[in-house]
């Protein structure tokens, strides 16, 4: 995509071969109908007539090797959505993905078997949640939820289970005195860091984060976003970033695009959507953080 | 007590010949898939769910009027569980009953597997409280049997796993999850594990019935069966050396453990009540 690479400017990414391959992505909650599959103009994002709702109206994206690209958009924009449709978290009604790591990019990950998908979620993704109850077992060892991930590819050797878990969690500040102990005797930032070191321990190539430092006080969402951007540096990791706050998206991510009423509706380096916004909401999102 | 001459008339063997059949149709059925839950319409029975009318079931469906029948309750002929069922089966059927392992064509069982070897033309059923090894996974039955399905055994795992990294090894002790034929994870029934190797290449055929949760499933003669354990952390029975029972001498069995509140005593005694008779030369039938 040629206009890709001159959208990027100076930016050295690899924008022929995406890690990350998101075409015409649909969710919809409701069945249709002849005037809103027809791509007839909705009101915010529902069908005047059948009421149905179209959470993602065909979002295509791209995610290129060691970048981190930013989502930013409204409460109910899809933001969320799009990520858990990704991590296979919620049934999709349409659309396609790829992943590079997987079969070359050239299967639909969305129309692959349920043991394929695990294997992917397992192996080639990491999901942080924005709220750690989603992403950690609360009743199991911290070290424990390290290992699941670790368990669910395929290792057998708790030894070994139990180096990675203490290499990922010092990774995350986490004490290794504290491997033996639930998540939820731990601090909401704490609880966090855990969610990350188990989103890594299967070196994935996808990270992804859902409004990660949303509820995190500022100087624990400042050291949540050093480690995450650390990481990104030092593994070189490819993520997606959603947050509904732009000094994060402005510290974090290299691209940004924004989403509204499911759909995105501009999308470039984050310099310039924050500078130059072009689109109307943008405009606004925008300014109202200045 | 004959059954004929009771003064309500019971169908033999208790339960109507529909649920016999149905009941035996999910035994062909779980002993074609090893490891594999098959629901089954649990019947309504004289005793509580929950006290081993899944066993009950199973044997009421299998049994004949030449079989010999052996009823034990953690091991033991006489505790009040085993006589219960025991004297229900004999009062619907007439057949004979034993406490001879050897003796018996069908032992019905709670939460132990007879000490002697287990022989082809005999079979072992088992009273089964919690069938599902998912079910710490998830309440849900449609997820487990969507991992069942997909061979998705990692929440298992992972229980194994925090016993080892809290306490340096795994914590089951009866129960410990099995994999069948290299394909289903099954709780082999509250068992200690010193009775899982037992299931492995076994001569008799294991049937499971769980009444409550209404599941049958099985372990066919000569089936892999392996116990759960990480690499570096081989599974291992319970350690009986040192222990000698008190009464017959036995050692390597498994043992209960005896106190004796007026001498202050601690002993061992066999735990298959049969098995330690028979070593003392006291042993009989009906």
């Amino acid at each position: 995509m040629p206009d890709d690479a001159e959208r990027l400017g100076g930016i050295s990414l690899n924008t022929a071969n995406p890690v990350l391959r998101v075409r015409d992505l649909i969710v919809r909650f409701g069945e249709g109908c002849n005037y809103c599959l027809q791509g007839a103009a909705l009101e915010k994002g529902r069908c005047p007539y059948c009421h149905s709702v179209w959470a993602l109206n065909k979002v295509s994206l791209d995610l290129y090797k060691g970048e981190i690209l930013g989502i930013v958009g409204e409460s109910g924009s899809g933001k969320s959505t799009l990520l858990r449709a990704l991590y296979f978290d919620r049934e999709i009604t349409g659309g396609e993905a790829y992943i590079s790591e997987y079969k070359d990019g050239e299967k639909n990950i969305f129309e692959i078997s349920n043991q394929q998908k695990r294997y992917i979620r397992n192996q080639k993704m990491g999901m942080v949640y924005q709220n750690p109850i989603m992403g950690l077992r609360m009743n199991f060892s911290s070290g424990g939820n390290v290992a699941e991930k670790l368990i669910a590819a395929g290792i057998r050797n708790a030894g070994s289970m139990t180096e990675r878990a203490k290499y990922l969690l010092n990774h995350v500040e986490v004490p290794i005195n504290r491997i033996k102990e639930e998540p939820k005797n731990f601090s909401g930032g704490m609880q966090q860091r855990v969610q990350i070191s188990k989103a890594l321990a299967n070196n994935p190539s996808i990270l992804l984060l859902d409004e990660v430092t949303t509820g995190l006080d500022l100087s624990v969402q400042a050291r949540v976003l050093d480690l995450i951007k650390r990481i990104q540096q030092e593994l070189g990791i490819s993520m997606i970033v959603v947050s509904h706050d732009l000094s994060v998206i402005r510290m974090m991510a290299d691209r940004t695009v924004v989403m509204l009423e499911g759909r995105i509706i501009e999308e470039g380096l984050t310099d310039q959507i924050l500078e130059d916004p072009i689109h109307e909401y943008t405009q606004i999102l925008v300014h109202s953080l200045l | 007590m004959d059954h004929q001459n009771n003064k309500q008339h019971y169908n033999f063997a208790f339960l109507d010949e529909g649920a016999k059949r149905e009941i035996r149709r999910s035994i062909l059925k779980a002993v074609a898939i090893p490891g594999y839950q098959v629901p089954f319409g649990s019947r309504e029975l004289p005793i509580g769910r929950g006290w081993g009318t899944g066993g009950l079931q199973i044997t009421l469906s299998i049994i004949g009027k030449k079989d010999i029948l052996k009823v034990i309750d953690q091991g033991s002929d006489d505790s009040v569980n085993a006589v219960s069922i025991r004297k229900l089966v004999t009062a619907t059927t007439g057949v004979q009953t034993t406490t001879d392992t050897g003796c018996a064509t069908i032992i019905q069982s709670r939460h132990r597997v007879p000490e002697n070897k287990m022989r082809n033309d005999q079979i072992m059923v088992l009273q089964v409280p919690n069938p599902e090894p998912l079910r710490s996974v998830s309440p849900k039955e449609v997820v487990s049997r969507t991992l069942h399905s997909e061979a998705e055994y990692s929440g298992i795992w992972l229980r194994l796993y925090e016993g080892i990294i809290k306490y340096g090894h795994t914590v089951s002790g009866a129960d410990h999850p099995v994999m069948v034929e290299d394909r289903y994870v099954m709780n082999p029934s509250p068992i200690p594990k010193f009775d899982n190797p037992k299931l492995h290449q076994s001569d008799c055929l294991y049937l499971f019935g769980a009444g409550r949760e209404k599941k049958i499933y099985a372990v066919p003669p000569y089936t892999e069966v392996v116990s759960l354990a990480y690499e570096d952390y081989p599974f291992a029975v319970e350690d009986m050396t040192g222990r000698v029972c008190k009464l017959c001498g036995a050692e390597n069995v498994y043992f209960d453990e005896i106190f004796d509140s007026s001498t202050g005593e601690h002993y061992f005694q066999c735990s298959d009540s049969g098995f330690c008779a028979r070593r003392r030369g006291k042993i009989g039938g009906n």
